[in-house]
């Protein structure tokens, strides 16, 4: 299309979209103002910062942000920025500090955003006079759920909880197989550079039609159960929990089941010591947490918890992403998380038996994406019988691609609020 | 090959023995390699963070025997897709030292430099390798592999080969 500027609405329509969405640097430099810097985007994990004073680096977009925790207990999202020149303040990726100093002519500012001090002040007029002013710029929101911090560049819009919406729940019943009720991400991070739109990803997240194509060579090999979950006959279901967020929910699968601890492809001998703390810890409905597992949910735009990895995507350019993942880990689960470290390194990053085939297809998208015909992608799978459930959201069935068509749908929105 | 179990080590036998590793790596000759590793093999590749407890935290690749296998078989299936079609690959080793024993077992470090070359474009890797190598009947067997890639702190492209 040779439109002066993208028309969102021509290139978004219900059962398909136009390839130059993810080509096309104008579309991508929309997205850093409409979605990246405007809408809630998941940036860390409280547990990352445990003690006051800690500090990790992180991104938001395109942003540098220094997550901290300040002497008084509270999260901070600081941009990396100093107000002077705007050299970096911070160039440890983490560590614990009560300030941060620049170091291009010596600016301190408190791990909470404040000016405290300016070698030379005489030339300012003292001290006193620009704190005020100059103070490290803060992320204008922030908000948690769970623990996972949220941060949104605009002053004003949704709540995170209108946000999250039905997603909520589903990082709650992660926080529920914990018997302590948390989730910690303190496993460290793999950093996986991906030349490839960001949206591929985000699509493929919840897209339960390629698992038996894309990871048949490690089905094969490792005889996983995992396969079956997304067949054509699977009674999973393809959630569109609304707001962009969407869910791939095997509950179904493992109610037939039902054995605890088979959605981690494991029995509950295998793990004793954690099953008898959820029972302490939960009573009677342990039973049901213990088979119904973890959840496979995509937060919009940038958050994706696959049963015991999280993932996070953080955008480059319409044509390169960067994906973080690591192990789920659950605070007082014992020898889970052990289990849960060792079969995400298996699985994840840059070697992963599972992602780097997944990465293999986004970069091989990206480069089928430069041929100009045919122009769109099709969504159409699942159309024709997709329902609407008892919480009134659109379901279909394990492989059908309800959940791409909720992206979209909410991405329109974003795109079009210009 | 022989290499001798005395004290004097033959630092060009454990050359040798590097370079074969280092090629059967290259020309994916996967039973070759796989043939190299003692029963209590570790090949890992640490990402970013702390190197003292591998146990608790994430590392790019962190195989025992077995996940070697498991690696192995996937690639022999031929729908490993990030290796299908192989990347084509040659390494550089060099610096190559004896860091030490412990027991029977002898600690070699080396750098390497590594052209890969696939569709998507060519990547440059490189690092220090720390080997740790056991004589069983009379050859060089690699009992652990552990690659520290220079920029293990950064995004790094996929690595689906064997490093």
């Amino acid at each position: 299309m040779t439109d002066p500027v993208p028309d969102y609405a021509r290139l978004i329509e219900p059962d398909r979209v136009h390839g130059s969405l993810y080509t096309d640097p104008r579309v991508f430099a929309d997205e850093l103002a409409r979605i990246w810097h405007r809408t809630w985007v998941y940036v860390g994990h409280v547990s990352e910062i445990r003690q006051p004073g800690d500090y990790v680096r992180k991104h938001l977009g395109l942003q540098d942000v220094i997550m901290t925790r300040g002497g008084d207990g509270r999260v901070h999202l600081l941009l990396n920025r100093c107000a002077h020149r705007a050299n970096l303040v911070c160039e440890a990726e983490r560590g614990n500090s009560k300030s941060f100093r620049c170091p291009y002519h010596g600016w301190t500012y408190r791990n909470t955003g404040e000016l405290i001090g300016f070698p030379f002040n005489q030339g300012y007029g003292g001290k006193g006079t620009i704190e005020a002013e100059l103070s490290l710029a803060a992320v204008p929101r922030i908000d948690s759920h769970r623990g996972f911090v949220f941060g949104s560049m605009a002053p004003e819009g949704p709540t995170l909880a209108e946000h999250l919406g039905e997603a909520a729940g589903e990082l709650d019943r992660l926080a529920r197989l914990s018997p302590d009720g948390e989730v910690e991400l303190t496993a460290g991070w793999l950093k996986h550079r991906t030349r490839a739109n960001w949206k591929l990803l985000a699509e493929n997240e919840t897209d339960g039609y390629h698992p038996q194509f894309v990871h048949g060579s490690i089905f094969s090999v490792t005889g996983s159960p995992i396969g079956a979950l997304y067949s054509d006959k699977s009674t999973a279901v393809t959630r569109n929990l609304g707001n962009g967020h969407s869910e791939n929910d095997l509950r179904p699968e493992f109610r037939r089941a039902g054995e605890p601890m088979r959605w981690f492809g494991t029995t509950q001998a295998r793990v004793p010591g954690y099953v008898t703390g959820m029972r302490e810890a939960y009573g009677a409905d342990a039973e049901q947490i213990l088979v119904e597992g973890a959840p496979h949910v995509m937060v919009f735009p940038n958050l994706f918890i696959a049963e015991i990895q999280v993932f996070v995507i953080q955008p480059v350019s319409a044509g390169e992403c960067v994906q973080y993942s690591t192990a789920v880990q659950l605070k007082g689960a014992g020898e889970l998380n052990g289990r849960m470290i060792s079969q995400s390194v298996g699985s994840v990053g840059p070697a992963g038996m599972l992602l780097a085939d997944d990465t293999e297809m986004y970069e091989r998208n990206q480069r089928g994406l430069a041929m100009l015909r045919p122009e769109w992608l099709d969504l159409r799978r699942g159309l024709q019988r997709e329902r609407v459930d008892e919480r009134g959201l659109k379901v279909g069935r394990a492989t059908d691609e309800t959940a791409m068509r909720g992206f979209w749908s909410h991405y329109l929105t974003l795109m079009e609020a210009a | 090959m022989t290499a001798p179990a005395g004290p004097d080590l033959d630092l060009r036998q454990i050359e040798l023995f590097l370079y074969r590793e280092a090629r059967y790596a290259d020309e994916h000759d996967y039973d070759a390699w796989e043939a190299l590793w003692t029963d209590d093999a570790l090949y890992w590749v640490p990402a970013g963070g702390d190197l003292t407890e591998p146990g608790a935290q994430m590392s790019v690749i962190y195989d025992n025997r077995s996940r070697i296998t498991t690696r192995l078989n996937q690639l022999r299936t031929g729908r490993r897709y990030a290796q299908s079609p192989p990347s084509s690959l040659r390494r550089v080793i060099s610096n190559v030292e004896v860091l030490g024993r412990e027991g029977s077992d002898i600690l070699v470090g080396a750098n390497f430099m590594l052209a890969e070359s696939r569709d998507r474009g060519v990547e440059f890797w490189a690092g220090r390798t720390i080997y740790r190598l056991r004589i069983a009947d009379g050859e060089f067997r690699l009992a652990a592999k552990q690659v520290l890639l220079v920029n293990r702190d950064q995004p790094l492209p996929t690595l689906a080969f064997l490093i």
